[in-house]
């Protein structure tokens, strides 16, 4: 009868201490698992950037500038006009550059492709590129959040 | 009938049933865990009025596993640069979720690991646990302790505030005042001259990569010693059990040892959380090396007896410089305690294993008193 009662005495110890030690456990995993994701830092910037002088940017080129943390470019048409965009690739980030001979902007990475409006013309990537207004003020390209 | 299917009606018949899938099996089926499950059921510990000091050295141990743990989490967010460690120390403990109590975990339980080594270390000489045949057992403790205090002084300089800064220009002229190697010593500690963002990356190095890679070493080997010989037993308890013509009673390791050393280490655990929820560890100020030191710098707790002595050596004994008599004396008596085992080769009831044992006392009582000295002095 004592063994009996012993038997369940223990079984009782045995749950009490388990559930004891898998909470206390869950409670250390928990701050770790929240360290390890990095905070949140808000994505904020000027809203607008000077991108260079409008006579050191040719006709058909472009040039690559950082806006914020991130980077843009800014492409003069061969007919004069200037349009800009963030210039990270809509596939799988890397930097695109503005291809004069066949006018459009270009990531060699996947071979994506561009045209001057943003809009995908070839290749991976799933959105166009985001654009930018663009400004001239006495003779300075002012690049500022669409 | 195909090739393929001839040579499957040749082979011979097997039992289309299937076992019920078993992680322990598959694993038994490609690696023979038999010898290490044998290793497990037969090893014992000596269990006798003084074995709750077997403790200490475990959880040493386990406050050492805490320091690997904690220490790669702060990596994640640490910078290890003049410019930017102090501002990734503060991003860690204000801007990270749970920064500051795994940096506050961090620095709490190096204190507490070094106070812990330091309890396991004189548990082991009052116990006269160095006794053959474990002097190769109290050589890698003594190295490990020496690895564990060298992890304290490079560790304290990475947030790169205004006490770490200027204790670690004390701490490293103290080696530089050595002779023969203290200019060499002084150059190779600070990575040039003065204490610089190149101190710092050379800390840093040292913390994260030399110390870690030699303590692995060192620790594997002084697992394996303890392993091998078994934990010794105090001298009295041995000369009794023979005089009862009896072997010292034991307990299995695995579970009853086992899980009294995890219950000691869920005890310190919990004293960790308690300190450092309730006494974060400080950031303090960032260093300025063209600023003046603020009054109060001191070591950390550990080397503080050592500081505090060297105050009271004047600065001249006779032709030679107080100060490196003091460091050369400090050496010679770390040298001796290090070749404990050597000076007290048979230690028994004679005169003079018990002189040892008093100069023992005598140290304890010295590092104990110097250390609070430390903390009241200005």
């Amino acid at each position: 009868m004592e063994n009996v009662g012993n038997g369940k005495r223990r079984k009782i110890l045995q749950f009490l201490l388990g559930t004891g030690v898998s909470a206390s456990f869950i409670t250390f995993l928990y701050p770790i698992i929240a360290f390890l994701l990095p905070p949140k830092t808000r994505a904020s910037g000027p809203n607008y950037v000077e991108a260079g002088a409008l006579q050191e940017l040719p006709v058909n080129s472009g040039k690559v500038f950082q806006f914020g943390s991130q980077p843009s470019i800014l492409v003069r048409t061969a007919e004069g006009e200037l349009r800009a965009f963030n210039a990270t690739c809509t596939h799988l980030g890397c930097t695109v550059q503005y291809v004069p001979e066949s006018k459009v902007i270009w990531c060699p990475c996947h071979n994506g492709m561009f045209d001057l409006h943003g809009r995908v013309i070839a290749g991976p990537a799933p959105r166009p590129l985001q654009e930018h207004k663009v400004n001239v003020l006495e003779g300075k390209i002012i690049v500022s959040r669409a | 009938m195909s090739s393929r299917e001839k040579s499957l009606s040749a082979e011979p018949e097997t039992p289309p049933k299937r076992a019920r899938f078993s992680l322990s099996s598959w694993v038994e089926e490609r690696v023979d865990l038999g010898s290490v499950r044998e290793f497990i059921r037969h090893k014992t510990v000596p269990h006798h009025r003084s074995s709750y000091w077997y403790y200490a050295g475990g959880i040493t141990l386990f406050l050492f596993l805490v320091q690997v743990l904690t220490g790669s989490l702060l990596l994640l967010y640490y910078q290890p640069s003049e410019s930017n460690a102090f501002e990734s120390v503060r991003f860690i403990v204000t801007q990270v979720r749970f920064g500051w109590l795994i940096r506050s975990v961090h620095s709490w339980s190096a204190n507490l690991l070094v106070a812990m080594a330091f309890i396991h270390m004189f548990s082991t000489f009052f116990l006269k646990s160095y006794r053959k045949p474990r002097e190769l057992t109290w050589f890698s403790g003594m190295v490990l302790l020496l690895l564990m205090m060298a992890f304290g002084f490079s560790g304290y300089l990475l947030p790169w505030n205004t006490l770490s800064f200027f204790a670690t220009m004390v701490g490293t002229n103290i080696a530089g005042a050595l002779p023969l190697i203290g200019n060499f010593m002084l150059r190779f500690l600070r990575g040039g001259d003065s204490v610089t963002g190149s101190t710092l990356t050379r800390f840093f190095g040292f913390h994260v990569a030399i110390l870690p890679a030699l303590t692995i070493l060192v620790l594997v080997l002084h697992l394996w010693l303890i392993q091998k010989q078994g934990m010794s037993t105090p001298l009295q308890l041995e000369k009794e059990s023979r005089e009862r013509g009896e072997n010292l009673p034991s307990i299995p390791f695995f579970p009853n040892f086992l899980m009294r050393d995890m219950m000691a280490w869920y005890i310190v655990l919990a004293v960790v959380g308690w300190l450092a929820t309730l006494f974060p560890w400080e950031l303090g100020v960032k260093a300025d090396p063209f600023a003046s030191a603020p009054p109060g710098i001191k070591p950390e707790w550990y080397f503080l007896f050592t500081f505090q002595t060297l105050k009271y050596i004047p600065a001249r004994i006779l032709p030679f410089e107080g100060e490196v008599l003091g460091i050369l004396a400090f050496g010679l008596g770390g040298l001796l305690w290090f070749l404990v085992p050597f000076l007290d080769p048979n230690p028994s009831a004679s005169r003079w294993s018990r002189g040892v044992n008093q100069a023992g006392i005598w140290i304890v009582i010295f590092i104990l008193v110097m250390t609070g000295v430390g903390y009241v002095a200005k």
